[in-house]
C-alpha cells in the first residue's frame, strides 16, 4: 500500500528533488491537500465543475447570447411586419400575435441545441472527457451536470428573452388592435413554456453529444429532428402523419409554447408530457451509453 | 500500488491486451515499456476505468478506480497531452478538474507553479506548445496529491530541459512513497529513471524485472578486435566456445575488425601479446538496456531459456529494429 505521509505544513519534503526548477522555490509536497478526507467527488461538486467549464469558454456565452438576440430581434421584426402587404400564411393580418413575436425561436432552438452538443463533443474531440471520467469514474455525474448546467442556463436566459421578445413584439405589432398582453389567456404559460422548451432542446443536444460523440453527426441529428422530421412526416398519409406529427419534439413543444388551439396539436399539458419524455428518454439513453461504452 | 490481474482486452478479432498480470509497487519508478501498439495505452485505460476489460481486472490501491470516493487523490494520470478546451485558460481547466473533487483552488496555483506555467496560466490552453500542454497534463495529474501517478509517454514533446525536469520529478514522486508508473516506447529514456520494468509486446508480458535483472538478461557482451593479422588472431583464439566473426566494415581504410564472443578482452589481449599479434583496437562492448529491450521485444524466443522472459514472439517493430545487430553503447 502506498505510504503517503500527510504533510500538514507547506514546507515539508520538496516536491521536486532535482531538475531545472528545483531551486526556484517550486511548491513542496506540503502543498498537498491538507485534509484528504475532505476531498471526494460529489454530484454537487461535479455540477460546480461543469458550471465553471461552461462559463469559462466565451463561445458558450456568445452562442446563448445569439439565441437570445435571435429570439428578440426576429420576434420584433416579424411582429412589426405583421399584417403588412399581401403576405399570406402566418404573417397575415390577425395572425397569432404571440406566435409572431416568438418567431425567432425557430432559429434560437438550433443555437441552443448546438450549444448543448458542443459542450460535450468538444471534450470528446480533445480528450478532455476522458480526463473528466478519470476524475469522476462513475461518469453519470458528468452527464447529469452537463445536462443540468446547459439546460438551466438556457432556460433562464431564454425565458427572459421570450418575455422580451413578446413585450417588444407586441409594442411594435403591425396590427396594433391584434396585439396581445401578458394578461391574455395562456400567454404567461406559453412564455415560460418557451424558455423550458429551449432548455429541454439544449439538454437533448447534450444527450445527442454523448450518444454520437461527434459534433457533425449530433448537430445533423438535431436539425433532422427539429426541422426536417416535421416536413417528412407531412408527406405520409394523414392517418399516419397526424398522430406522429403531434408527438415530434418540435410539435409537442409547440403545444405548450403557443396559445394556438389546433387539431394538429396536443393540449399544452399533453405536449409538455410528450416533450419531457423525449428529453428524459434521450438523456437516459445517453446515460446508458456513457456507462457501458469505453470512453 | 497498481495490480493488474489476467487483464485481457479484445476488439473484435484483435487482442490488444492478452492475459497481462503485473504489480506496480510504491516507492520506485516503474517503466512500462513496449513498442508502439504493444497495448500499453490500452492497459492504462483499463487501469483508469476508461475501457472495460474483456476479462481480468485492474485495481489501484486495492480497488477499482471507480470504487474510490476520491479518484483524483488515488490515481493521477496523464493520457493525452492536449486534452483541454483550446479556448479555456490553463487555470480554469485545472480549477474545473479540482472542483469535481473539492480540491481547493490554492492547490491549482501551486501546481501551476510546480510545472512552471504560472506566467501563462490565464492564456487559452490551445495556444500552448506540446511541451507546455504536457506540463499542464502533469499539473492535472498531481492535482489530487495522488498516491499513484500514471503517465503515458510524458516526455513526448518536451525539450531537453523539460525532460531533465520530468526525470527529477518522477524520482522525487517515488521518493515520497508514491507509486509511479510511466510508459514509454524508448528504453533509453526509461533506463535513466526507472528501477523496475514491465515490458510488453503484442499485448503480452515479456518481462517484469528490476533494472539489474534486465541488465543480466542481456546476451553476453562481445569484444571488438581490430588487427591486420586476422588469420593469426583466429588461430590464437581457437578454443572451445569461442567464436570469432568478421565485423562488418564501416570504412574501407579501417583495419579489419573481428567480433569475439566467449573470451574477455583481458584474455584476448594476453593471447595476442603471447603470439606477437599487433592489435589496433580492443574494445569490450556491452549491451545497453536499450539493446536488450529491443531484442526482447523483437523476439523473446531467443531468450526463452531465461526464467523471467517468456518464450513467445513479441511484436517486431520495424521502426525500432537496429540496423546492425549490435553496436558499442
Amino acid at each position: 500500500m502506498p505510504v503517503l505521509t500527510p504533510a500538514p505544513t507547506p514546507t515539508a519534503t520538496p516536491f521536486v528533488a532535482s531538475g531545472p526548477d528545483a531551486d526556484t522555490g517550486a511548491p513542496a509536497a506540503g502543498s498537498r491537500v491538507a485534509d484528504r478526507s475532505a476531498v471526494g467527488v460529489t454530484p454537487r461538486r461535479v455540477l460546480a465543475a461543469e458550471w465553471l467549464k461552461f462559463r469559462s469558454v466565451r463561445s458558450n456565452l456568445t452562442t446563448l447570447a445569439s439565441a437570445a438576440a435571435a429570439t428578440v430581434g426576429f420576434g420584433m421584426l416579424f411582429s412589426a411586419f405583421a399584417g403588412s402587404g399581401d403576405q399570406v400564411g402566418p404573417n397575415r393580418a390577425g395572425a397569432d400575435a404571440l406566435a409572431m413575436s416568438l418567431g425567432g425561436v425557430n432559429l434560437a432552438q438550433i443555437f441552443v441545441a448546438v450549444l448543448g452538443v458542443m459542450f460535450v463533443t468538444s471534450e470528446y474531440g480533445s480528450g478532455l472527457i476522458r480526463t473528466m471520467f478519470t476524475a469522476v469514474p462513475t461518469r453519470l455525474p458528468v452527464l447529469g451536470a452537463k445536462a443540468a448546467v446547459v439546460a438551466v442556463a438556457t432556460t433562464v436566459v431564454m425565458t427572459v428573452a421570450s418575455f422580451a421578445a413578446f413585450l417588444g413584439g407586441q409594442a411594435v405589432y403591425g396590427v396594433p388592435e391584434a396585439a396581445m398582453s401578458l394578461g391574455d389567456d395562456g400567454v404567461i404559460r406559453a412564455l415560460f413554456g418557451t424558455g423550458l422548451y429551449l432548455g429541454g432542446i439544449a439538454a437533448m443536444g447534450v444527450a445527442l453529444g454523448f450518444l454520437l460523440r461527434s459534433a457533425g453527426s449530433a448537430i445533423g441529428m438535431v436539425i433532422g429532428t427539429l426541422m426536417v422530421a416535421p416536413l417528412l412526416v407531412r408527406l405520409l398519409p394523414s392517418s399516419f402523419s397526424d398522430p406522429v406529427s403531434r408527438i415530434l419534439p418540435s410539435t409537442a413543444g409547440e403545444a405548450f409554447r403557443s396559445v394556438a388551439t389546433s387539431s394538429d396539436l396536443l393540449s399544452p399539458a399533453a405536449g409538455a408530457a410528450v416533450f419531457t419524455v423525449w428529453v428524459v428518454g434521450l438523456v437516459g439513453a445517453a446515460a446508458l451509453a456513457v456507462r457501458r461504452r469505453d470512453a | 500500488m497498481i495490480e493488474v490481474t489476467n487483464l485481457t482486452k479484445r476488439y473484435g478479432a484483435t487482442t490488444a491486451v492478452d492475459d497481462l498480470s503485473f504489480a506496480v509497487r510504491p516507492g520506485i519508478v516503474t517503466g512500462f515499456l513496449g513498442p508502439n501498439g504493444a497495448g500499453k495505452s490500452t492497459t492504462m485505460r483499463m487501469i483508469l476505468g476508461l475501457d472495460d476489460p474483456t476479462s481480468g481486472s485492474a485495481t489501484v490501491g486495492g480497488r477499482a478506480l471507480r470504487d474510490h470516493p476520491a479518484p483524483l487523490a488515488e490515481l493521477g494520470s496523464l493520457l493525452e497531452a492536449k486534452a483541454v478546451h483550446p479556448k479555456r485558460s490553463a487555470r480554469n481547466h485545472l480549477r474545473a478538474l479540482a472542483a469535481t473533487s473539492g480540491i481547493p483552488y490554492r492547490r491549482v496555483d501551486e501546481m501551476l507553479d510546480l510545472v512552471g506555467l504560472t506566467d501563462v496560466a490565464d492564456r487559452p490552453a490551445g495556444q500552448f506548445s506540446l511541451g507546455m500542454g504536457q506540463r499542464l497534463g502533469i499539473a492535472s495529474a498531481l492535482l489530487g496529491n495522488p498516491a499513484t501517478v500514471m503517465l503515458d509517454e510524458p516526455v513526448n514533446g518536451l525539450d531537453p530541459e523539460g525532460i531533465l525536469w520530468i526525470r527529477g520529478l518522477l524520482r522525487s514522486l517515488a521518493e515520497e512513497g508514491r507509486t509511479v508508473f510511466v510508459s514509454s516506447h524508448l528504453m533509453s529514456e526509461m533506463a535513466l529513471t526507472a528501477e523496475h520494468f514491465v515490458i510488453v509486446g503484442r499485448g503480452r508480458l515479456i518481462a517484469d524485472v528490476t533494472a539489474r535483472e534486465l541488465a543480466a538478461m542481456a546476451p553476453a557482451a562481445d569484444v571488438l578486435v581490430r588487427t591486420p593479422e586476422g588469420g593469426r588472431l583466429r588461430a590464437a583464439l581457437a578454443l572451445d566456445g569461442v567464436t570469432v566473426a568478421d565485423e562488418p566494415s564501416t570504412a574501407p581504410d579501417l583495419t579489419p575488425g573481428y567480433q569475439v564472443i566467449g573470451l574477455p578482452a583481458e584474455e584476448i589481449g594476453r593471447r595476442a601479446a603471447g603470439a606477437g599479434i599487433v592489435l589496433h583496437e580492443l574494445v569490450t562492448r556491452r549491451n545497453s538496456l536499450e539493446q536488450t529491450f529491443m531484442e526482447l521485444t523483437q523476439g523473446a524466443v531467443e531468450y526463452g531459456g531465461h526464467e523471467t522472459s517468456a518464450a513467445f514472439p513479441a511484436s517486431p517493430l520495424p521502426t525500432h529494429r537496429p540496423s546492425t545487430n549490435r553496436k558499442a553503447a
